[in-house]
């Protein structure tokens, strides 16, 4: 899952995010389990995608859906280019799909098959000229924005790809897998620069013989110090849904990790994390302890705050006013928290 | 001068003791399995056909909806699309590339409903076509097949092996009435534990050793023949016989481009190994295959579980084919139950003995053919539904055997397969 924009959400109003505040201002149900969320640029709609393989465009406030129909199979991602105005989807199909973000009945601008095996995430350059995908052909591929063109594909990871993320300088692309390897790449030349250590978002249980965990997201501070990678550990049984969240906190310029940041209480997966504008970071958190936010300082290995949403989360997105929070649920909801005071 | 038995067999009064485990203290008294199907010209031309049996053990329960009942773009249906395969009409599920490509070789039965969601009942309906009950005890379809498949009094190896991770040549207990000698033995990839000859030993020295305890045996046996002296004599023939084709076990004398085509897990080894075990005459041998027990992350673990079964299965159905010894070898690919078509909220699938599939081929069992249905979205068998029993009574039936004949043990007639159950007599050539 990728939401690179997330450390650039400021506030506009004034008003500043206190997760002690959160609650849930909106909740809409579709038909079919939620997926993935994504919060357009301008802040009007949050789309969703549904285990019916469609995607969902719910305006903001009113709630009024509108479907998307074009995949053959799960969407696992959805981004945008900056301006808005084209939506790019991503899917268990192979397919990356731009869409019109607004059309009355959107149907698909362009199809590309991008990868042999699921697409597990998509992010958008800066400039918005670049977009990136991961996926389960172990491959990162660079795509032009304009034409869906292929521009370079980067090749170094050992295992399915979970997770993209592009540097605000829009110079390095991050990209992480099932194994906890965070890869570095330059984006100009394709080059790997570093890998980061985060394997212990990753296990290997000998009595069941599965590989699990993986980066499931992530995201960098706004000051650009701190980069934060989500997903699960103490996996004591991965095919039962027994482990817990964690996310790893990197300093960016040494790329060593400086904390483990963990809950107690919790059982779940860290489906994915972001940077509130004050530099704390808040983490959806999914599984057989139901569904958590999870609020994190940088200097700490403990969340100071959790949230209990109604039904397990499974994705998570922070709107462009940096106040509210998207959720998706099994439960056929997405759900809106509101990171303020309750309206009297 | 030979001893009469009553009975005509020692099968009744073997040792339930540990055969190639034993080895090690050279003191094996286990095996004995000497009894006879009733109907000995019938087992006689089965020995000359040299049937086999591969049974491919998905543990944990595949699901049906990630294998051989897809149902894509249903609520059900999961992330995985559904792929043509080699037979007209049949698709499978896109974790199966490469055996859909040899679908027109095997089968499909989509129908089964087993009534059961419990891991060890299930393993018991699917491995003895009954039902678990207190107090009874049944033997293991492998050995039924190493007993009535193998030659009489002349197999050199044991007829019922099971491949596993750590396989050291123990002998399980899963052979009932038939008597130990059928019960599976389990191996890794390597000659079982003590059975090369011991480093001090040379070759006339352990000659001698055993000449001269055969002299004795037989000074022994002239006047006091029991069913347990047969037993221990037989133990220690089928241990020399053994430790004579030791090298049967090691997987390592496979090329090593058959080793690399297998694929580099521990299921493609074990898939090469039973190669190797089916090619050197072993009438019944398992492999399995760990884990499908997905309650959580179902999809992510069978791209990553089938993807492994799927290289290597087809593979060993590949090389089958081209030996041709898929017409004298049935294989089924089963588990203990499938999986629920609903999606809980772990991403799983949880125990579900409703409707599901097994995948099965060679022998007699028509190629290409799919039997049996279910209805859209997987909830429910909708055509020629089917149960463990008759699944049971299906694989002996491909292998020529009557399932409906009996074994005869101590003198009573005991049925091969549940009397209640029959052949699918559609699914057979």
């Amino acid at each position: 899952m990728s939401r690179d924009k997330q450390e650039q959400k400021q506030p506009a109003s004034g008003i500043t995010a206190d997760p002690q505040q959160t609650h849930v201002v909106h909740q809409w149900k579709h038909g079919s389990p939620l997926i993935a969320c994504c919060f357009d640029p301008q802040g009007r709609y949050v789309f969703t995608s549904a285990e019916d393989a469609t995607v969902q465009r719910w305006e903001i406030p009113s709630g009024k859906k509108v479907d998307f129909v074009g995949h053959d199979s799960w969407v696992r991602d959805i981004a945008f280019l900056p301006d808005g105005e084209t939506a790019i989807t991503v899917g268990s199909d192979d397919k990356m799909i731009f869409w019109p973000t607004a059309a009355e009945k959107p149907a698909p601008m362009k199809t590309v098959e991008a990868h042999k095996g699921w697409i597990r995430s998509i992010s958008v350059s800066p400039d918005g000229t670049l977009l990136a995908t991961g996926g389960n052909d172990t491959l990162v591929k660079l795509w032009n924005a304009a034409d869906g063109k292929l521009v370079r594909e980067l090749s170094g990871h050992g295992s399915n790809v979970y997770s993209t993320f592009f540097h605000p300088s829009g110079k390095f692309l991050l990209s992480g897998d099932l194994a906890g390897e965070v890869q570095q790449w330059d984006v100009a030349t394709g080059k790997l620069l570093r890998t980061l250590d985060a394997k212990a978002l990753h296990s290997y249980n000998g009595g069941q013989q599965v590989h699990y965990g993986g980066v499931r997201g992530i995201s960098l501070s706004p000051d650009g110090k701190h980069l934060a990678c989500c997903g699960l550990h103490k996996a004591t049984n991965p095919l039962g849904a027994v482990n817990e969240p964690l996310v790893l906190l990197f300093d960016w310029e040494s790329g060593k990790k400086i904390h483990s940041q963990v809950t107690s209480g919790v059982k779940g997966i860290g489906w994915h994390v972001a940077f509130l504008a004050d530099g704390s970071l808040v983490c959806a958190s999914g599984g057989s302890g139901g569904g958590y936010l999870l609020f994190f300082k940088t200097d700490s290995d403990k969340d100071f705050h959790k949230f209990k949403l109604p039904d397990t989360a499974r994705d998570l997105d922070l709107h462009p006013d940096g106040l509210q929070l998207a959720t998706v649920h099994y439960d056929r909801h997405v759900r809106i928290s509101r990171m303020t005071p309750k309206e009297s | 001068m030979k001893c009469k038995y009553a009975c005509g067999s020692s099968d009744h009064v073997i040792a339930r003791r540990q055969f190639l485990g034993q080895l090690a203290g050279g003191a094996g008294v286990a095996v004995g399995g000497l009894g006879v199907m009733t109907r000995p010209a019938v087992a006689e031309k089965l020995a000359r056909e040299q049937k086999r049996v591969l049974v491919v053990y998905m543990s944990g329960g595949l699901s049906q909806l990630e294998s051989w009942d897809p149902k894509p773009k249903t609520d059900t249906g999961g992330p995985f699309r559904a792929i043509p395969t080699s037979v007209p009409g049949v698709h499978i599920s896109e974790l199966l590339p490469d055996t859909a490509q040899l679908m027109d070789r095997l089968a499909i039965i989509r129908s089964i409903d087993t009534h059961n969601r419990d891991h060890g009942k299930g393993r018991y309906q699917m491995t003895h076509g009954r039902n678990q009950m207190p107090g009874a005890s049944y033997p293991h379809l492998g050995a039924v097949c190493a007993k009535a498949l193998e030659p009489q009094n002349t197999s050199e190896l044991p007829g019922h092996i099971r491949v596993t991770n750590g396989g050291g040549g123990g002998r399980s207990n899963n052979a009932a009435y038939l008597g130990p000698k059928y019960a599976a033995i389990s191996v890794g990839g390597k000659p079982p534990k003590n059975s090369a000859r011991h480093g001090s030993l040379t070759v006339e020295v352990d000659e001698l050793r055993n000449s001269f305890r055969r002299r004795v045996n037989d000074h022994f046996s002239s006047r006091r023949r029991t069913a347990e002296t047969d037993a221990y004599t037989y133990s220690y023939e089928q241990a020399l016989k053994l430790m004579q084709k030791r090298d049967v076990f090691d997987v390592s004398k496979e090329p090593a481009q058959d080793q690399q085509r297998y694929g580099k897990y521990d299921f493609g080894r074990h898939c090469l190994l039973a190669r190797r075990l089916l090619e050197n005459g072993i009438s019944f041998v398992q492999v399995s295959h760990s884990n499908y027990d997905t309650h959580n992350e179902n999809f992510n673990f069978h791209l990553e579980q089938v993807g492994e079964f799927d290289r290597a299965f087809a593979a060993l159905i590949t090389d089958l084919d081209d030996r041709g010894m898929l017409d004298s070898t049935l294989v089924v690919v089963m588990s203990e139950f499938g999986r629920t078509p609903k999606i809980n909220k772990y991403y799983g699938r949880d125990h579900w003995g409703t409707a599901w599939s097994v995948c099965l081929g060679g022998a007699k069992i028509q190629p290409g053919a799919a039997y049996g249905k279910t209805n859209k979205n997987g909830t429910a068998v909708i055509d020629r539904e089917v149960d463990h029993g008759k699944l049971f009574h299906t694989y002996l039936a491909a292998v020529g055997l009557d399932p409906t004949d009996t074994f005869d043990i101590g003198g009573r007639p005991i049925p091969l397969a549940d009397p209640s159950a029959a052949s699918i007599q559609e699914l057979l050539t």
